[in-house]
């Protein structure tokens, strides 16, 4: 009899437990070959079988060893339950299942003196959505009509920039009467309201990376959907930054800095100017918190772009030369300001907080307009790697501060003067353009998405704790990783393809929802054509109760 | 549904005309109201073209809070005229006790004041008196302003017309400029205040339609100016942006239609202009409108004018003979008031247009 060694790990501390049926199992190796977290492997069973082979019973015993597939009882190699071995597998003999007694987090902590780290998502809060309390009620009927989705115009798009009030535009009236422009304006981009969400090339595979950047260009030239992408903390290969295909990317700089010798040094080269300048302050899957870019992912494309060695790439929590506010409207904003001659608007990043509003009113006040937009991350958000901590314990819904944040602009007759861009797990569950909508008629000016932009590429994830493993650089859908063999698996062109399909989906859906308002411009504020049948939600975000 | 209706002359005409013009398109509204703004005054108002007469609905404690407030602030009545009623039992009218149009010569310490400082003296009063009015529903008061008279009542038109013997034409009440609508009905509460046209500094405005961009243009139009209140009709941020484009930012009229319905981004970024299309677009989005609306409009200068959605969900018509122009939302209207007119020179404005009639009645359509 074995005894009972109680401390041992066992299968049934960790979060998935592979269920396998070794009669259906050609022992073909499928699985082991695919499983990128070795958490599975073969070993050999010792089978004991009774049988008889006289016409009286004469039981004797048979000993056989047999192969079988078995889970690794380990803390490195656990099972994720990304389901590849189930994909792979030719006779449906293996699977992983949720374990719902999982011990995990305590015998992590326990076992070597940190808590588990994982990328992905927020697993905490996935029971309800306040946007899905939401729906578009105000309908076109008898007073006005409805549009037409297919036959109508409409202008889908959404501006990046300092937008100045009226009486300070520079235009003056000549001597015959008409108007005249006499000085410039902050530069303003007209884009598409949903941005692809900043996924650092360290992060993503270089095929991942690519196969957006593929997509955008496509989406650009041949849909003419003048979607853009922001490049993430991490900069880029010096060949886009030189090539034309830069004015479709945003820049972002984040605490780290990471990618921005090579992006200055590019600077006198570049033909085309960056849509925007992205300053990250915070995200909102980790706020308080600042990017994490494992050893296993730091490959040599990635030092050479980031001029790093091979180590664990942290950015601090803070900006180093951001001290306070004001300062830092004067320093780096103007800094990127300056860097582009102004040519180039420059927004910021911050995860939704308590504090939101107040950053807004401080930026919405500044006098040297130059903040051009205001990104606002919500705790749904995803991330390359957190401490699970981080994921499961810190963090603000975007939806009501993003409508906090508008109302306060509203307050001091401000909408618009810097445009509220909004994410934080938006489209989880699967429709981007009704998110978007009810994000925009609530009063942001346009989206951006992250997370789901993985699904669209194959994506194993997801929010109830499955794979989730982005951090470690096994990713088993090549998207999260940095191993050849692994990022070889996903085929650039195919989800290329893939995003470019759903943003078509998502635009037409999207003048699904205007056209039954009647509306051929992006109904930014436009809170009376939203109802809700959850009064807590209505009242908190000033829309229709209905019931 | 509104209709509304508009007439410009070289002439004094009667507002018997424009119930004329509105009455055949009664199938079109509902018979609920009647408001009418006149500008250009002759007739009695003829020799007091520089000094504010005052429009006025009010109860007879309604008619005492005026005379104090417009005492206490200095303003000395010049002359006054209430409209004799005909309160025929049966009429369908709402009618109040008293229809004052009063004017006024300013306060002594205006004497040398500009002509701004004048008329922002004249809006403060206005408002002043409505809030002072509100309490109880003491009054209403549409419009303290040099040359311009606004009647607006809840009711059948007709009866509206019989209880002011507006159907009987006379030469002491007449104007060459007379904007009118015949709806009370509105979407919202029934208000007096909610029926167009909507007259502020000069500006005239009335629509027919729906805007459904109403709660972007008032929470933005809130901020913009201290008249800019009551919201009471979706239709009243028409009126709003005109004021505030035309006089607040000095804007030509022509930058109207670009703000109010911008022309499609892949059509803007073809013009010379679009960088100014453009900065205008983007600084005054929340003055967009939506869904089917026509315009009519007028100037402080008495200029008219018409513009519609950018669909042209909602029609108008223009029509003119030699002395006098009319615009309707249908073209019975302009049939009843200017039949021997050359129907084929009707004007059906088009979705990126605005019709502009000048004073010398000159019509010109400009192209956004």
């Amino acid at each position: 009899m074995e005894p009972v060694k109680i401390n041992d790990l066992a299968c049934n501390d960790l979060p998935w437990k592979i269920a396998y049926d070794p009669e259906r199992c050609t022992l073909c190796g499928s699985c082991i070959a695919a499983c990128t977290f070795d958490a599975i492997g073969p070993r050999m069973e010792r089978r004991r079988m009774i049988y008889s082979d006289s016409e009286t019973p004469d039981p004797k015993t048979l000993f056989s060893a047999r192969p079988v597939i078995d889970q690794q009882n380990v803390l490195k190699n656990y099972c994720r339950g990304c389901g590849v071995c189930e994909r792979v597998c030719p006779n449906s003999a293996i699977s992983a299942l949720r374990n719902p007694d999982s011990r995990f987090q305590v015998v992590h902590q326990c076992a070597t003196g940190t808590a588990p780290k994982r990328g992905g998502r927020n697993n905490l809060e996935v029971q309800s959505r306040t946007l899905d309390t939401l729906r578009v009620g105000r309908i076109s009927q008898m007073t006005d009509p409805s549009l037409d989705a297919q036959r109508h115009t409409f202008d889908c798009l959404a501006p990046l920039g300092r937008i100045l009030p009226a009486k300070s535009l520079p235009l003056q009236l000549n001597a015959e009467g008409q108007l005249t422009q006499g000085g410039s304006t902050p530069p303003v981009r007209w884009i598409y309201p949903v941005i692809i969400g900043d996924m650092s090339i360290g992060a993503l595979s270089w095929r991942m990376w690519e196969a957006i950047a593929m997509a955008v260009a496509y989406l650009n030239e041949e849909c003419g959907l003048p979607v853009r992408m922001c490049s993430g903390e991490g900069g880029m290969p010096v060949r886009l930054l030189k090539s034309r295909h830069l004015k479709y990317m945003i820049l972002q700089i984040a605490s780290g800095h990471f990618g921005w010798n090579r992006i200055i040094q590019a600077m006198p080269h570049m033909v085309e100017d960056p849509a925007g300048v992205l300053i990250k302050i915070g995200q909102g899957a980790k706020p308080g918190d600042g990017g994490l870019l494992m050893a296993a992912k730091v490959a040599e494309h990635i030092q050479a772009i980031r001029g790093v060695p091979k180590t664990d790439l942290l950015s601090p929590p803070n900006h180093q030369g951001l001290y306070s506010i004001e300062e830092s409207v004067q320093k780096m904003f103007l800094s990127f300001n300056a860097a582009f001659k102004f040519r180039v608007p420059v927004a910021i990043k911050v995860a939704a907080s308590a504090t939101s509003v107040s950053v807004f009113n401080n930026l919405v006040r500044d006098p040297y307009n130059i903040v051009g937009g205001f990104f606002l991350d919500g705790i749904d958000g995803g991330t390359g790697a957190a401490h699970d901590i981080s994921l499961d314990h810190t963090g603000h819904p975007s939806v009501s501060k993003l409508r906090d944040c508008y109302l306060a602009a509203v307050a001091q007759g401000r909408q618009g003067q810097i445009p509220l861009w909004a994410a934080g797990g938006l489209g989880k569950t699967g429709n981007l353009a009704a998110d978007a909508f009810k994000m925009i008629c609530l009063g942001a000016n346009g989206v951006f998405s992250g997370k789901l932009i993985l699904q669209m590429a194959g994506c194993l994830g997801n929010d109830l704790g499955r794979c989730n493993a982005c951090n470690t650089g096994l990713c088993p859908a090549g998207i999260t990783t940095q191993e050849p063999v692994l990022a070889r698996r996903l085929d650039p062109e195919r989800v290329a393809e893939n995003i470019v399909n759903y943003f078509l989906g998502m635009d037409m859906d999207l003048r699904k929802l205007m056209a039954p308002i009647g509306n051929s411009a992006l109904p930014v504020g436009r809170s009376d054509c939203l109802v809700s049948t959850d009064k807590a939600v209505a009242d908190r975000l000033q829309v229709q109760h209905v019931c | 549904m509104c209709r509304i209706g508009a007439l410009k002359s070289r002439h004094y005409l009667h507002p018997s005309k424009a119930l004329l013009l509105m009455q055949s398109q009664q199938k079109g509204h509902d018979n609920s109201g009647f408001a009418m703004v006149m500008q250009d005054l002759g007739g009695r108002f003829a020799d007091y073209k520089k000094l504010p007469t005052l429009s006025l609905a009010c109860t007879d404690k309604g008619l005492e809070i005026t005379r104090e407030l417009l005492r206490a602030t200095g303003f000395r009545r010049v002359q006054e005229w209430q409209p004799e009623v005909n309160p025929i039992p049966g009429l369908d009218i709402q009618a109040l006790a008293n229809y004052a149009f009063q004017t006024f010569d300013y306060p002594e310490s205006y004497r040398h004041a500009t002509d701004r400082e004048k008329e922002d003296l004249l809006t403060d009063t206005r408002l002043a008196l409505r809030a002072a009015l509100e309490p109880g529903e003491e009054g209403f008061v549409y419009s303290f302003w040099p040359d311009v008279i606004t009647l607006k009542e809840i009711g059948d038109p007709r009866a509206i017309g019989t209880y002011f013997n507006l159907w009987q034409e006379d030469e002491e009440f007449t104007a060459k400029l007379i904007t009118a609508q015949c709806r009370q009905n509105t979407n919202y509460e029934i208000v007096r205040y909610a029926a167009h046209p909507f007259f502020m500094q000069g500006y005239t405005a009335l629509a027919n339609g729906e805007n459904t961009f109403y709660q972007k243009n008032k929470e933005f139009q809130s901020n913009l100016h201290r008249g800019y209140i009551g919201f009471e009709s979706d239709s009243q941020c028409f009126l709003y942006t005109l004021h505030y484009l035309h006089r607040e930012l000095g804007w030509p009229l022509s930058t109207y239609k670009h703000v109010i319905t911008p022309l499609p981004f892949e059509d803007a970024v073809k013009r010379p202009d679009h960088e100014q299309l453009l900065v205008m677009r983007q600084s005054l989005a929340h003055l967009e409108i939506n869904g089917p609306n026509t315009i009519i409009g007028v100037l402080p200068d008495n200029t008219l004018f018409t513009c519609c959605d950018a669909k042209k969900l909602r029609p108008v018509v223009v029509g003119r003979d030699a002395d006098t122009v009319a615009i309707s939302s249908e073209v019975c209207g302009i049939n009843e008031v200017l039949p021997e007119r050359d129907w084929e020179a009707d004007i059906y404005p088009n979705e990126r247009e605005i019709v502009i009639i000048n004073d010398t009645l000159e019509v010109q359509r400009w192209n956004q």
